[in-house]
């Protein structure tokens, strides 16, 4: 491309050259368009009023054979928009309005009920809850440390040419569906936890309590684990992101400072990076709540509360998925959208949190991650 | 301490990859061997006989992810066209906390949500609530990437445009969006992909069927909803046709993935950045 010199030296003062009148960020964006420098020489010798007036005509000027289209466009692109905010209303008054005849009957007792008896028509959402909070903290428990691991061997000490493919493998794990991994789990891992791995657990930590009871394979471990599976992908792409955020001057400067490889990623990395991952893992907590398929095909689907890990168990998206479409009366299907109703409320509350979260560090542009 | 945490990262890395590559391994075994032209051309055969295949859920899979695309990926990118040409300012930035608030929401509520607004009112199952559900899944995944793209088209292309007294609806549609279009569509593939395994909001909007189907008002077998029945059932027949099954939505989820790395390899946007 050829270049002028004085549209050159004209194009790049315009962009130096700030308008007197202070725009709001609509307008900052038009400016580009428009700033001359003789205009904006012209709005620095006149009053303020006059000039933002003048120039906010000009600004807005448009041709009139395109005005009409224009802003026809802009209002079918506004109602795009809006219709995500009429979706998410509209989940919210369809769960509300259809859970209303269980929220009449039992009020807020329903989340410390214990007992889920459809053919009496009492219901107790306890084992539900307890199950879902138990299930995601235990995958927490085992996909944090492992995500975290990754990230920072991917980030930090991994060969270039590793990099690449072991990024592209994490996010694979992400790819597949969750109906996949429940078929996986029910016919490789639970034989595998039955016939090795609850044997051994039992006979060295059977004394807690928590391994104790007859060893199905299915169960509340089972869950556990592939949910742990299927949230390390999450967490390990976020926490990768804000690794790599951290400026490479942090690193730079412990490492002048004398320290290890293991203590630079302690100190100079990790610490910066600590309020992303908690995002990271705040999210990746969102969705082990909200996972439905490959829990319900593992966890056992007992509505009970029990002290083992070996036990079965149920949760609040599985009771939904198995009971559903079977559900006769109307106060069972109110009592089953109640539980839909919290689970939309609490993984409403901890993706805001975990948003908030990482938007702080990786600014606001933000990332389309699924 | 520095050898330790190198081998523990190490060894997370060996740990994270053992699972998917135990994932894929068996479901190319399990699913080759169950495979076969009948898996692809029959439907289901009863429960004892052997054989028989998932050709309607294939089928099904197919009208209901095209009904999801038609209304998901126009609202999508109409949307993050609004979040990157109009909405820089703070309605914007709540309508794109909004878009990542749909994109957490469990898609099981989302199937409950569904099914009290269209299968309530219409008294059945049909494939055209399953779409709709898959599309509100879609959208704020579509809206996003579009967003991203569209950002990254340099302001001058429009200024150019703009210049030469193009509307600002002209250049929108046939100059940014066409320059950006190469990631536009890598960001609707990847939707496409996620809600193709989308089980849970199939559940009771589409429901099943265990015969051909393609009346989009009835309800209708899918991929996804097929596998889950037969997995969990108790016989070995189903079992081995699950696997099958599992096969042919991965290479699918696999194919569209790849498909789109290609085709953006070799594409359009090359040369503008």
């Amino acid at each position: 491309m050829f270049s002028i010199p004085h549209i050159d030296r004209a194009v790049n003062d315009a962009d130096s050259v700030k308008p007197m009148n202070s725009p709001d960020p609509a307008e900052q964006a038009q400016n580009s368009m428009t700033a001359m420098p003789a205009l904006a020489q012209a709005a620095s010798e006149r009053q303020a009023g006059v000039a933002s007036s003048v120039l906010q005509r000009i600004r807005t000027w448009q041709p009139r054979s395109s005005r009409l289209p224009d802003a026809a466009f802009r209002t079918l692109i506004l109602l795009t928009a809006a219709s995500v905010f009429a979706i998410v209303v509209f989940i919210v008054w369809e769960l509300v309005d259809k859970s209303r005849l269980s929220l009449h009957q039992f009020g807020l007792g329903f989340f410390y009920g214990r007992n889920w008896d459809p053919v009496n028509g009492d219901f107790g959402a306890l084992p539900f809850i307890y199950g879902t909070l138990l299930s995601s903290f235990l995958a927490l428990l085992m996909a944090v440390p492992l995500s975290i691991g990754v990230a920072v061997y991917v980030t930090e000490m991994c060969p270039v040419r590793l990099r690449a493919i072991i990024s592209f493998l994490v996010e694979l794990l992400a790819a597949i569906p969750s109906v996949i991994y429940g078929l996986w789990a029910i016919f490789v891992l639970a034989p595998l936890l039955r016939d090795y791995v609850e044997p051994f657990l039992a006979k060295t930590l059977g004394w807690t309590g928590l391994f104790t009871g007859p060893m199905y394979g299915i169960g509340m471990l089972a869950a556990g684990i592939i949910l742990a599976i299927m949230i390390v992908p999450i967490i390990a792409s976020i926490t990768r992101e804000v690794l790599t955020a951290v400026p490479q001057n942090q690193r730079e400067a412990v490492l002048a400072l004398g320290a290890t490889r293991w203590e630079m990623i302690r100190m100079g990395v990790l610490r910066n990076a600590r309020i992303g991952i908690v995002g990271g893992v705040i999210l990746g907590l969102g969705r082990a709540l909200g996972e439905t398929m490959a829990v319900t095909m593992v966890i056992g689907n007992r509505p009970e509360i029990a002290k083992s890990l070996f036990a079965p168990g149920y949760t609040m998206a599985s009771v939904i998925a198995n009971e559903f479409s079977e559900a006769t009366g109307d106060l069972y299907l109110s009592a089953l959208v109640q539980i839909g109703l919290a689970l939309f409320l609490v993984t409403l509350v901890v993706n805001a949190l975990a948003r908030l979260l990482v938007w702080s560090i990786t600014g606001s542009a933000g990332r389309a991650r699924a | 301490m520095n050898q330790t945490a190198t081998a523990f990262a190490i060894g997370a890395a060996v740990l994270v990859i053992v699972p998917l590559m135990a994932i894929f391994v068996y479901l190319l075994i399990k699913g080759v061997g169950a495979l076969n032209w009948a898996f692809l051309t029959q439907t289901p055969k009863p429960v004892g006989e052997v054989g028989g295949g998932m050709a309607n859920a294939i089928v099904g899979s197919g009208v209901i992810l095209g009904i999801a695309s038609l209304i998901g990926i126009p609202m999508g990118i109409g949307c993050g066209i609004y979040l990157a040409e109009y909405g820089r300012d703070r309605f914007g930035d709540v309508v794109r906390f909004t878009a990542d608030v749909l994109n957490g929401v469990p898609s099981i509520v989302i199937g409950i949500a569904v099914y009290s607004l269209i299968v309530l009112r219409q008294k059945h199952f049909s494939a055209f609530s399953g779409g709709i559900a898959l599309s509100i899944m879609m959208i704020p995944t579509v809206a996003r990437a579009t967003e991203e793209m569209l950002l990254m088209v340099p302001n001058n292309v429009r200024e150019a445009a703009f210049g030469l007294g193009i509307p600002k609806w002209r250049t929108t549609l046939s100059i940014t969006l066409r320059t950006a279009s190469a990631g536009v569509i890598t960001g609707c593939m990847l939707a496409f992909a996620r809600v193709a395994g989308e089980t849970a909001p199939l559940l009771f909007t589409a429901f099943g069927n265990q015969y051909w189907n393609l009346n989009p008002n009835q309800p209708t077998a899918a991929l996804p909803l097929q596998i889950f029945t037969y997995a969990i059932s108790p016989f070995d027949e189903w079992h081995r046709q699950a696997w099958a099954g599992a096969l042919i939505l991965i290479v699918m989820i696999v194919a569209a993935v790849a498909a789109v790395r290609i085709a953006t390899s070799r594409g359009t946007l090359k040369g503008v950045s």
